[in-house]
């Protein structure tokens, strides 16, 4: 009831900044415009996602953007025009990204360390191995087929296509209703007879692949794999899923939120763009939004 | 600023020493009243004025009355939830009374909160002491009014002159700088002893202080008592050891489900006398234990053990079967329970189910294995309070990897109906329900699995006495149709009216199999009480 409640907040606020924009900026209404507000969510939005699976079970996730570099060095070394078909490029950026979340998951869970220490952990060392990897230099000169994925619509299809199946995992899937359990209370989850660890190593997991697969579409997009891109990304991430509505707490929140949370800091961003107001400012509102609607979000649930 | 406290005790302003026999603060009448005791006896240093407390379904305290005389040892003693804890929490600051008056040293006292109460002069040591592990004792000692030189420094040489003089009163060699975690629990004890006489405090109220101290420290625990006392300080001594009682105390008083029963001096009562008061009540359920069933065997213990909690624990518990597990806190009952369903891992020793040895690691093993349980701790291990009713209800048992949420909703409702739990819908948020509800949506959860044994832990605790009655009539019906039951419970009452055998439990042992149908509580509680050191 309560999330209902919020989303249906972001909707309103959505619409109402959107009307705003519209009238003073027409251009903002335009199909090229909207489009490109959705684009420019869409890798935002996949990390957002991902994240909100570890959010959910009370954890968090501060690797994703050393990640999302690490991954689109590894997807751009594969993907030299000529050297393998599409497919093998965008499934080891994928997979180095598992990788990455399947050792935070370990160390969370049987190494006992806390979820903000291991992924702070993973933060710096992702960026070193893409550092490595690279020789610190970017890896241009990508094949065609590879950056057709960072091309046009394709990102945002991307972006919507792991919305609806992590939407499905999350609302329809029993592994999903344990996310929420394990957030929600641990012990009781583990009095039900659910694996707990399991369940946190999946949410790991899962995160690492969705901040791998952006970075992948990040390196088509931009035609490099780049050792030092996605600074700063895992806390754009999570500012997504909290504006969203889901608890730092866990337990609490979902996709439906993540996606409207993406869309709101997208929407303001743009319309800050074509009001022509400068990138420092755009920072400023941006912090006051993100502390703003967790503010207001927690002020319905209180009342 | 504050300047730093003088430590001259009894002669602070604002609380002069009463000599006459006038209370002030009091109407003529009572003062009159109180003016013929004083004559015969000690001046009160706590007097507690009917005082009642209500926490959500339950009367925790009703009309309680309580007097402490000065410089005595004060024994408070009960059952588990005959509202001991509740009373000294009043006292402490730590709650509020709903009705009725604290009097301390003759004046009306009403404390907010703890510090208050230390100010007036009232200290708590607590069962599960919490002191700040990584400072020193000095700084534990002096925390909240640590003497300050000018700018906020903290004057450093005095906190630890002034700390090795509390010590040195206290007769225990404890290194003021010592760090607080490498000190023992009877030590912590000390330092705590300490702190309250740097608050100069006229009242102390220790809970169960000797429940995790060696022999020799009670012995040193209960001189420091007898200087206390020779100081004019106060102590009301919360314990189930009626041994220590009958040793240190000058007075005691008997609570009895939120009710006060007795106050005697102690020369006027033997122990026999205090376990009747402490007991007291008839069985008001009517249903005396179901007929003894004679099922297969589902749970077997050998010598199940968990190192500092219980050892060598056999057990046997057939389908049909209620077996009541009596024992004080302490005695390693929530521990087996917790052993047996997975939520700890054992030390040694063999659990059967349906005659096959297992190994039970999780509590997801137990589970496959057919055993249920609802938690002492409804909060911390039955409900996602987050999460709807529907949710918790499905959680241990949702079939498949997909859920049906056609098939989700039917088997909740089904549950809701069964266990008659009042919600909006089932999609209310579990953390509304009232605590009754809660624990009947737990056991819904619980049973969902269709176990064929089942562990519940205090399963009435702090729940209104509808809820109860409703809760004792699931459970009969329960093993009726075959379920192996094993209940653990604090009220006698309760075991008594629904085992079909009772077990008690003493220090991490089982000590005695009774017949519930022909033993009196006095039994069950002796053979609970843990034996003379």
């Amino acid at each position: 009831m309560k999330t209902w409640l919020s989303r249906f907040g972001l909707v309103i606020a959505l619409l109402c900044i959107g009307t705003a924009l519209s009238i003073v900026k027409p251009v903002f209404l335009t199909f090229p415009n909207l489009l490109n507000v959705v684009r420019q969510i869409s890798i935002n939005g996949i990390l957002a996602v991902g994240v909100t699976y570890v959010l959910l079970t009370g954890g968090v996730d501060l690797s994703l953007g050393s990640v999302v570099a690490l991954s689109g060095v590894v997807a751009a070394g594969f993907a030299h025009p000529g050297d393998w078909p599409v497919i093998v490029p965008v499934a080891a950026g994928v997979l180095v990204g598992a990788a990455c979340g399947g050792i935070n998951g370990l160390v969370v869970t049987k190494g006992r360390v806390a979820p903000f220490i291991v992924t702070l952990g993973m933060m710096t060392a992702a960026r070193g191995v893409a550092l490595v990897v690279s020789g610190g230099k970017p890896v241009s000169n990508l094949g065609e087929s590879f950056r057709w994925i960072g091309s046009g619509a394709v990102p945002v299809i991307v972006f919507l296509a792991v919305s609806c199946v992590s939407w499905v995992v999350l609302s329809n899937l029993r592994l999903g209703r344990h996310l929420y359990a394990v957030g929600g209370n641990e012990n009781a989850a583990r009095a039900s007879g659910i694996n707990v660890e399991g369940v946190k190593l999946f949410a790991y997991t899962i995160c690492g692949a969705l901040a791998g697969l952006g970075g992948v579409v990040l390196a088509a997009r931009i035609t490099t794999g780049q050792p030092n891109a996605g600074v700063g990304y895992e806390l754009d991430a999570i500012a997504a899923v909290v504006i969203g509505g889901t608890s730092l707490s866990g337990g609490v929140g979902g996709v439906g939120g993540t996606i409207l949370g993406a869309l709101l800091m997208g929407v303001i961003n743009n319309g800050l763009d074509l009001l022509n107001v400068s990138s420092y400012y755009q920072a400023i509102v941006k912090g006051i939004i993100i502390v703003g609607a967790v503010w207001l979000n927690q002020r319905k649930e209180k009342s | 600023m504050r300047p730093a406290r003088k430590s001259n005790r009894r002669t602070r302003p604002g609380h002069p020493k009463l000599h006459s026999g006038e209370i002030p603060g009091l109407a003529g009448g009572w003062n009159s009243i109180a003016a013929g005791l004083c004559c015969v006896k000690r001046l009160r240093v706590l007097q507690v004025l009917d005082v009642s407390k209500s926490f959500p379904g339950i009367r925790a305290l009703d009309r309680v009355r309580l007097d402490v005389s000065d410089g005595t040892v004060h024994a408070l003693v009960g059952e588990n939830g005959a509202g001991k804890s509740t009373l000294m929490k009043i006292v402490a600051g730590l709650i509020r009374p709903d009705e009725g008056e604290l009097l301390f040293k003759g004046q009306r006292f009403r404390p907010r909160n703890p510090h208050d109460a230390l100010k007036a002069g009232i200290a708590m040591i607590p069962q599960e002491l919490m002191p700040f592990r990584e400072l020193t004792v000095a700084e534990n000692i002096f925390v909240g009014h640590e003497p300050i030189l000018r700018l906020g420094w903290l004057d450093k040489k005095k906190m630890q002159r002034e700390a090795a003089r509390l010590l040195g009163q206290v007769g225990v060699a404890i290194p003021p700088t010592a760090r607080m975690k490498d000190l023992t629990v009877a030590q912590m004890q000390v330092v705590e002893i300490a702190k309250a006489l740097a608050h100069n405090a006229d009242l102390l109220i220790m809970d169960e202080p000797t429940s995790a101290i060696s022999e020799r420290e009670v012995e040193t625990l209960f001189s420091i008592i007898g200087d206390l006392k020779r100081r004019g300080v106060s102590v009301i001594y919360v314990s189930h050891r009626l041994d220590e009682i009958f040793r240190i105390s000058d007075a005691v008083t008997v609570l009895r489900d939120g009710q006060h029963v007795a106050t005697r001096p102690i020369t006027d009562i033997d122990r026999n006398t205090l376990i009747t008061l402490m007991v007291g009540r008839d069985i008001e359920e009517t249903a005396g234990p179901s007929a003894t069933a004679t099922g297969e065997v589902a749970l077997e213990l050998r010598g199940l053990t968990k190192r500092g909690k219980f050892t060598g624990v056999d057990l046997t518990l057939r389908q049909g079967e209620i077996v009541g597990l009596a024992g004080l806190m302490g005695a390693g009952r929530t521990e087996l329970a917790e052993v047996i369903f997975g939520l700890v891992r054992s030390d040694g020793g063999e659990v059967r189910v349906h005659g096959r040895a297992v190994k039970i690691e999780s509590p997801g093993d137990a589970i496959a294995h057919g055993i249920g349980m609802v938690t002492e701790d409804r909060h911390k291990f039955g409900l996602v309070p987050v999460m709807s009713v529907k949710h918790n209800i499905t959680l241990a048992d949702l079939p498949g990897w997909w859920i049906n949420r056609r098939a989700e909703n039917a088997m909740a409702d089904e549950q809701l109906r069964a266990y008659s739990i009042k919600v909006r819908d089932r999609n209310q948020i579990a953390g509304t329900l009232s605590g009754g509800n809660q624990q009947k949506v737990v056991l819904a959860k619980t049973l969902l699995p269709r176990p064929s044994i089942l562990i519940l832990d205090e399963p009435t605790r702090g729940i209104d006495i509808g809820s109860k009655a409703e809760m004792h009539a699931f459970v009969r019906k329960l093993a009726r149709e075959g379920m192996a039951v094993l209940l653990i419970s604090s009220e006698l009452p309760e075991l008594l009216c629904l085992s079909t055998r009772l077990l008690v439990m003493r220090q991490g042992r089982i000590s005695a199999e009774l017949d519930p149908r022909s033993v009196t509580q006095e039994t069950v509680l002796r053979h609970a009480m843990p034996k003379e050191r």
